[in-house]
């Protein structure tokens, strides 16, 4: 269970409040309007963020005080996920070790987690020679490779088309599935959450509220939510 | 499309190049076309060459070495005078030289604080004269502008670079890999080649911190064949063999394949997470320190010893004051006309001709460009009624391969990220310059420019060559009061001279970042 | 002569035009700054010439030459004055300088027959330390000795070059065995006499290659008396400081006047305590209290100053040679 106890985050002169439980293996979207603090939520939840008040709390251990690489958080950013003068394999093997000095264990490891995404044979290009969503891949099976029982994204498949989108996001849900991985994902499109999210936490005037299951909150939303699904 | 569209035209950059070209060949030419029959290098003027080839890349390495883990320390850690500390560090390079040299022997002389608390030991006194002592001078001058430029290369690195080195929790070794060496691949081989050019050109401080002849560097031989042969043939093939190495150096250095850089970033506010180990923290404390005391040290002996003489200047020392402002605020606007369309020539086309125009006026003997021009303009003006306006451009010139180093990977970065966005607004020319440009290289701009406005203070230049009596800068002064066994006033008109180097420069750089987070 | 290009092209020529004859005096930098005599120099031929001097400073003796021979006879120079005995067979070389009419009653220690340069200071060159500390006799004896001391490159200075013809005037072909003695008392070699000079007065070196006059400063400007000049046995080099018109001057008369003025009284009075140097002629009223403290060498070396040129290049290659070692 991720536990944020009655935590207060500060983003510059930005406050957002947060009290709220998401229990292990859920797959919840974070919705709300722009600039309520998704992302705020999100980066506070992986570390970039400091705490005013409260605690955050993963299976009952606090990670309050722990740097972000010190948390079990996986997290792919709207951009600069990967590492330019790298490959794509270096870029995945990073996960395992970020010195990059892999046994040969490892080596396979990466190897398969590139099979799994689809980009078996493209190891050793760079990310220029990659397409937005082979990049993408490339990230997810990063992720993979961590296998950090939390995994954080804040929009990072934003750039994609609808339908290369819609692809990542059911590799990241089988993904998570496989793991049992616990996912947020920060979403401004209600389609996403209901492809993917069975919850989803509504961000709005400040507060970031607790899950609810998904249908029910998009089928009946709060005022909050209805301005902003229009 | 047989070229790609852009926002800007490199013409006005290559004219810049061009035009510094034109004057530093010209006067090299002009100084050529002047000689008579002389006789052509000695062997001793090959022995100088050899030892010059040495000292400065010795100079550069230790120099870029020191700088690596100086600037890192400075890059990640924050503390308060950071930013006065920062601004300190660059002022050895803005002392005229032989102030410089007085305020390192009062640390690091026989009769220095060193050597005085070795004695305290019963220890031999420190002997900095040879080769170590010109690679420590140096090292003085240079530490700080290899560290500011690396220093700058961590600030172009994007926050999110950071955010995702910290979530994968890098170590050291993995910030080495990660963010450090690549940054360094892109900063280094031109940080190198600007040390490198600038100690090619020493002859003061090599010849004194050398302990005597074996130091004889290229420009003391040019000086040797000027004054004391008038040999203009030999002063021309000595400055002519310096432009040469120059270009070499900066071709090999500069050749280098730069990686790929750092892509695109979002302009967080820099937030760090690594380097918290109590190990990383001892380290960086010490490189901090160490850098500190070795280059505030002499400045503290340069400030101790003119704080008599300050509050007693005379006269003449305001006057000169007054002219150094104003040929440092000249110089100033000359460099940023040459050196804002260089780089952005740079960053729209081929960098390596502006590289290599910019160093070339580092390299080339303030000598030979001093007599060129005087052979030039004096046929048709009097070089004493130009004195100013000659030092001021001259100055700037000098300064131009540090406001390059400063201000290429900046305006590649604008160019590069802005670029698409620019031409579908059909903003080009003097719109992408004013609305995008210049607003994104305010920061660089501003160190840029104080650092040409602090060099051209302290700089003694050309005007030595020109000057009458009634025109003087501070610098040449100093040198004056020296002369006129005028001690303590030349001690307190070196200490106005720093403080109004060190004013200048902050207040420019200042300027850049005001409301800007760097 | 302030002329700007346009001032130029209108006028056609500068000086022709203006209402007080002006006389432009070329000099090496310290002679002008407001310590030298410069000034004073300014105000008392002023008074006299019904002209308007202008004293023009151009860095150091041998920059003054580079400089009189890149303007060549096209100079606004009418008179250069601070060459010294090592510059002017180069000087007259040139063919810019031409004969004087100068006659006076010098007191220099030795004679002096030049038609073309006129004397106006000397001095002899001199190792400088403090009036406390015992000081050696002679070269082999500074050898012998662990005293450090401070020189400076022959090859960008006055004092240097004039260490350099002192070994060789004093040793003749045992002058590199002078050197590579010296070697491991010479602590280094500076640019100019100011590098050394600010080096020994911060206790860098026990003694600094200097005039034998400078005590005087410090005893008479400064009231101090701790500095003094060490005499040696094998007697001193000197310095002869001399001008001379160019065969260019627009205005000749005026040039040899200012020479003539030049020994008289009211410019040889102002040279002591701005210069710090012997007057060429001792004016009326003896030479200022102070200086009679000062050593008096009891041999002075000159060398012609063809002699001079001749050697040069071979002492400087000797002297390279033992230091480089």
């Amino acid at each position: 269970m991720l536990k944020l106890d009655r935590t207060r985050i500060e983003n510059g002169t930005f406050t957002l409040a947060a009290d709220l439980e998401i229990p292990p293996s859920a797959r919840v979207a974070v919705i709300g309007p722009s600039g309520a603090g998704k992302s705020t939520l999100i980066e506070a939840i992986a570390g970039f963020l400091p705490l005013v008040s409260g605690r955050v709390l993963w299976r009952g251990e606090e990670l309050t005080d722990h740097l972000p690489g010190k948390r079990p958080v996986a997290m792919l950013f709207q951009d600069g996920n990967l590492f330019p003068h790298l490959t794509a394999a270096q870029n995945v093997g990073l996960g395992l070790n970020p010195n990059l000095r892999l046994s040969d264990g490892e080596h396979t490891l990466v190897a398969q987690a590139l099979e799994r995404v689809g980009l078996t044979g493209m190891e050793s290009r760079k990310p220029a020679a990659l397409s937005g969503g082979q990049q993408s891949r490339v990230a997810l099976a990063r992720v993979l490779v961590q296998g950090r029982d939390i995994l954080l994204l804040d929009e990072p498949f934003a750039a994609l088309g609808p339908a290369l989108k819609a692809e990542m996001l059911d590799l990241v849900a089988e993904l998570a599935a496989e793991s049992g991985a616990t996912l947020l994902m920060v979403s401004h499109d209600p389609n996403d959450a209901r492809r993917i999210a069975d919850q989803v936490v509504l961000v709005a005037e400040g507060t970031a509220h607790p899950p609810r299951p998904t249908a029910e909150l998009l089928d009946n939303p709060p005022p909050a939510l209805k301005a902003y699904l229009g | 499309m047989a070229r790609r569209a852009q926002p800007l035209s490199p013409a006005a950059g290559y004219g810049a190049a061009a035009l510094v070209a034109a004057l530093i060949l010209g006067t090299l030419a002009a100084v050529a076309l002047r000689a008579e029959a002389g006789q052509g290098l000695s062997a001793a003027d090959w022995s100088a060459v050899r030892f010059t080839l040495i000292q400065a890349s010795l100079s550069a390495l230790f120099s870029v070495a020191l700088a690596v883990p100086v600037a890192r320390a400075l890059a990640r850690r924050r503390f308060k005078g950071r930013s006065v500390l920062i601004a300190l560090l660059g002022a050895p390079f803005i002392l005229p030289v032989i102030v410089a040299i007085l305020g390192l022997l009062a640390v690091f002389g026989r009769a220095g604080w060193v050597s005085d608390a070795l004695a305290l030991f019963g220890l031999e006194p420190l002997s900095i004269y040879g080769l170590h002592g010109v690679v420590l001078a140096h090292v003085f001058f240079n530490l700080p502008l290899a560290t500011r430029l690396i220093l700058q290369g961590w600030q172009e690195i994007p926050a999110e670079r950071f955010r995702l080195a910290a979530q994968l929790d890098a170590g050291p070794r993995a910030m080495w890999q990660l963010l450090e060496a690549p940054m360094l691949a892109r900063i280094v081989p031109g940080a190198l080649a600007v040390v490198f050019a600038i100690c090619l050109s020493s002859f003061a401080v090599a010849l004194t911190l050398g302990g005597g002849p074996r130091a004889t560097t290229i420009e003391l031989a040019i000086f040797q064949a000027f004054s004391f042969d008038f040999d203009l043939g030999r002063a021309a093939l000595l400055s002519g063999l310096q432009l040469v190495l120059t270009a070499l150096a900066a071709t090999l250095a500069l050749r280098a394949p730069v990686g790929e850089g750092f892509g695109t970033g979002l302009d967080r506010i820099l937030r760090r997470w690594d380097g918290r180990s109590a190990v990383a923290r001892g380290l960086d404390a010490f490189w901090i320190v160490f850098a500190a005391l070795f280059l505030l040290l002499p400045l503290l002996a340069v400030v101790l010893s003119g704080l008599p003489g300050v509050l007693s200047l005379p006269a003449s020392v305001w006057q000169a004051a007054l002219a150094s402002v104003l040929v440092a605020g000249a110089s100033t606007l000359i460099l940023l006309a040459l050196a804002l369309p260089m780089a952005l020539a740079a960053a729209l086309g081929r960098p390596l001709p502006m590289e290599i125009a910019g160093l070339l006026g580092l390299a080339a003997s303030p000598l030979v460009i001093g007599t060129g021009l005087f052979i030039l303009i004096y046929p048709v003006a009097s070089p004493f009624a130009l004195a100013l306006p000659v030092t001021a451009l001259v100055n700037a010139v000098m300064a131009l391969p540090f406001a390059l180093r400063i201000l290429v990977p900046a305006s590649r970065d604008v160019v590069q990220r802005h670029r698409k966005l620019a031409l579908t607004l059909d903003m080009r020319g003097w719109p992408f310059l004013r609305r995008v440009v210049l607003p994104r290289l305010r920061a660089q701009i501003g160190f840029a420019a104080g650092l040409a406005a602090a060099l051209s203070m302290g700089d003694l230049g050309v005007i030595a060559l020109f000057a009458d009596p009634e025109v003087a800068t501070l610098p040449l002064q100093v040198y004056r009061l020296m002369g006129a066994y005028q001690m303590q006033a030349a001690a307190g008109a070196a200490l106005l001279l720093l403080l109004l180097s060190m004013g200048a420069f902050w207040i420019l750089d200042r300027g850049g970042r005001w409301h800007a987070e760097a | 002569m302030k002329y700007s290009v346009f001032a130029a092209g209108l006028l056609g020529a500068s000086a022709a035009f203006a209402e007080t004859p002006e006389l432009t005096v070329y000099t090496y930098d310290s002679f002008v700054s407001d310590w030298g005599p410069g000034p004073a120099v300014e105000a008392a031929f002023e008074e006299v010439c019904g002209c308007d001097l202008k004293l023009v400073g151009a860095g150091d003796g041998a920059a003054l030459l580079a400089r009189v021979k890149l303007e060549g006879a096209r100079s606004d120079a009418d008179v250069v004055l601070g060459l010294d005995t090592n510059l002017t067979a180069a000087a007259r070389d040139s063919g810019l300088f031409a004969a004087h009419s100068v006659s006076a009653d010098y007191d220099l220690p030795i004679a002096w027959e030049d038609d073309t340069f006129v004397p106006y200071d000397w001095g002899y060159f001199a190792f400088v330390h403090n009036a406390d500390a015992a000081a050696p006799g002679d070269f082999k004896s500074l050898a012998a000795s662990d005293a450090k001391i401070v020189i400076q490159d022959p090859r960008s200075s006055t004092p240097g070059l004039g260490l350099l013809m002192w070994v060789k005037a004093a040793y003749g072909d045992e002058a590199p065995a002078i050197w590579d003695g010296l070697a491991d008392n010479i602590v280094t070699v500076t640019k100019g006499w100011s590098e050394a000079y600010g080096m020994f007065l911060e206790g860098e070196a026990d003694m600094v290659l200097s005039y034998t006059t400078s005590p005087a400063y410090h005893l008479i400007a400064e009231e101090d008396a701790s500095k003094a000049a060490a005499s040696f046995a094998e007697g001193h080099y000197m310095q002869v400081e001399v001008a001379g018109k160019l065969a260019a001057s627009d205005q000749p008369e005026l040039a040899d006047q200012f020479l003539q003025f030049m020994v008289s009284d009211a410019f040889q009075s102002i040279i002591p305590t701005t210069n710090w140097m012997y007057p060429a002629v001792t004016p009326a009223g003896g030479l200022p209290k102070g200086f009679e403290t000062l050593i008096t060498p009891e041999k002075s070396l000159l060398l012609p100053a063809d002699q001079a040129a001749m050697v040069r290049d071979a002492a400087l290659d000797e002297w390279r040679g033992a230091l480089s070692r």
